[in-house]
């Protein structure tokens, strides 16, 4: 199921890209917001929880998972390159696969380590709430990493989808009707931080119960309908 | 012995019709895929290459369907024509995850970088190759799992000569092992010199299949136009048309020339100068009206 060459392939392509950047900017802006914040304000759980929530959860991850879930496999696609795998006996849904291990593991080292950083400088992880959003984040990664490797796969314009889903659907609907926040990777990661961080600290939409089958539920799905439309991706649409 | 079988193929996108009914069947040796920019050829290719499927019809390998059968890139290797190509690895790196993803390692890569004579730049990367040197690694990551198979789309584009000899010398060499081997191109003399056997291909057509010999027959036997200006036309034309290699002349007032049509190519391109000289009578153009190859195309499929 897993294929180390695609997964090197994969990890140098999206590394060596100019927006590969973007990779290192949001976590480094995050931990210079809460180092600020911490610095300003002191600790604060409560300021601790709206910095965490607020940019981590609800921007940085989502933002980091369209680059790595895309980036794993769309400029592939679209400059045609992914030929060289589609012209070799591996079978597809492996190739799916690989290519979503290897964007988890970025959008996790991306998000959940910085977002585990800026807790402890914010709180020094007071009431478990450093620990809580890391988990979020670790959470989330896999589903949004799912999410936006299938966009990847059958979207040419992966990227502004994934932004569009990633700011409008789970920042700003997300905030304003109740209930699109029930359709969203940001709550039911929510949902399992709530139960690890301390009483009230944080709050989700959704219940534990239904967060975890749609957490497991969006990303199963969507990783075999990614490997389902990558059996029948048509190369040539160029004559 | 490795064939591929085109079976009363199609393929549309949408209105567009880009392979129309094709049937032909592609066995050991070189076989030249000819066919005007835009005629099908891509299309065709990608279809044996199983990364597109027929919307009718069947292509199939050794009696296996292609499409969505990714065992058969045991046996085929492939040297797409986009230039698109993980830029960011050596070519020797590049070459390597290629074996790899057929289970191979990296003897069989260096063995296939030094059929293509690459190993002089297999380290640097492959955003610094030309395109001829791009072409080259291609080639050898196609050639990595000795294919019985291997699918070529235009690959002696932006080669210098030298490069494309090395090319032509390499497919021979294959296809006198008894390997499948099959190019793509829309340049007549490039496929004359390599391809025993050549399949034309115009406007999604099957037009013609064969001996080079009888397809360049064909081409060159074809009426050819003339656009001549000079400073007897009328003297000029009356001379011409003595000789049996001059089917037709047309005196155009309006563009003040000559439309001359010539029934025997090689000999008319003698006579006209010769019969100039012996006149005293200057040229001052001489154009092939219709030399464009999709003339020649279209003079082929009507034949």
């Amino acid at each position: 199921m897993y294929d180390p060459t695609v997964a090197r392939l994969t990890y140098r392509a999206l590394l060596g890209r100019r927006r590969a950047a973007i990779l290192f900017v949001l976590p480094a802006l995050l931990v210079a917001i809460a180092f600020a914040v911490r610095v300003l304000t002191g600790s604060d759980d409560q300021v601790a929880s709206d910095v965490l929530g607020g940019f981590a959860i609800a921007t940085m991850v989502p933002l980091i998972g369209v680059i790595a879930g895309t980036g794993a496999i769309g400029p592939e696609i679209d400059d045609g390159s992914i030929v060289y795998l589609l012209a070799k006996p591996v079978k597809r849904p492996t190739i799916i696969f690989t290519k979503l291990i290897v964007a988890i593991a970025v959008t996790m080292v991306f998000s959940a380590l910085p977002t585990l950083i800026a807790g402890l400088i914010l709180n020094g992880n007071g009431q478990q709430i450093a620990v809580a959003y890391t988990v979020a984040a670790l959470v989330a990664s896999i589903a949004y990493s799912a999410l936006f490797l299938l966009l990847g796969t059958v979207s040419r314009h992966a990227v502004v989808f994934g932004l569009v889903y990633a700011l409008v659907w789970e920042a700003l609907f997300g905030t304003l009707v109740p209930g699109a926040r029930t359709l969203s990777v940001q709550q039911w990661s929510l949902a399992v931080a709530e139960k690890v961080g301390g009483a009230g600290a944080i709050t989700s939409d959704v219940g534990l119960p239904t967060a975890t089958v749609l957490l497991a539920a969006v990303t199963v799905v969507a990783t075999w309908y990614a490997g389902q439309k990558l059996r029948t991706l048509k190369l040539a649409g160029e004559e | 012995m490795t064939t591929i079988e085109i079976d009363h193929t199609s393929r549309w996108f949408g209105n567009v019709v880009a392979v129309n009914d094709v049937s032909m069947t592609v066995g050991p040796g070189v076989t030249g895929l000819l066919g005007p920019n835009g005629a099908g050829k891509s299309t065709l290719i990608n279809m044996m290459a199983g990364f597109l499927a027929p919307s009718t019809g069947t292509v199939t390998l050794d009696g296996r369907p292609i499409w969505r059968n990714e065992a058969v890139y045991r046996e085929i290797g492939i040297v797409p024509e986009r230039e698109a190509m993980y830029d960011f690895l050596t070519g020797y790196e590049f070459v390597v995850a290629n074996a790899e993803l057929q289970g191979l390692g990296n003897a069989e890569a260096q063995k296939a970088l030094a059929t293509v004579e690459m190993e002089y730049a297999q380290d640097r990367k492959i955003s610094t190759y030309s395109k001829g040197m791009r072409q080259r690694v291609k080639m050898a990551s196609a050639l990595v799992h000795e294919p019985s198979v291997l699918l070529l789309d235009e690959p002696f584009n932006g080669m210098d000569p030298r490069q494309r000899m090395q090319l032509m010398e390499l497919l021979r060499q294959m296809g006198a092992e008894g390997r499948t081997v099959l190019f793509s191109s829309h340049i007549l003399e490039e496929v004359e010199q390599l391809a025993s056997h050549i399949e034309v291909i115009v406007a999604g057509r099957h037009a013609a299949s064969g001996d080079f010999r009888k397809i360049r027959r064909l081409m060159t036997d074809r009426p050819h136009r003339y656009l001549v200006r000079s400073s007897d036309d009328r003297a000029l034309a009356a001379a011409l048309i003595a000789d049996p290699s001059t089917a037709g002349i047309e005196v155009d007032p309006g563009e003040r020339a000559l439309r001359i049509q010539a029934v025997d190519f090689g000999r008319f391109t003698e006579l006209l100068p010769k019969v100039a000289r012996e006149h005293g009578i200057r040229l001052l153009t001489v154009s092939p009206s219709d030399e464009s190859l999709e003339s020649v195309f279209s003079y082929l499929v009507a034949a």
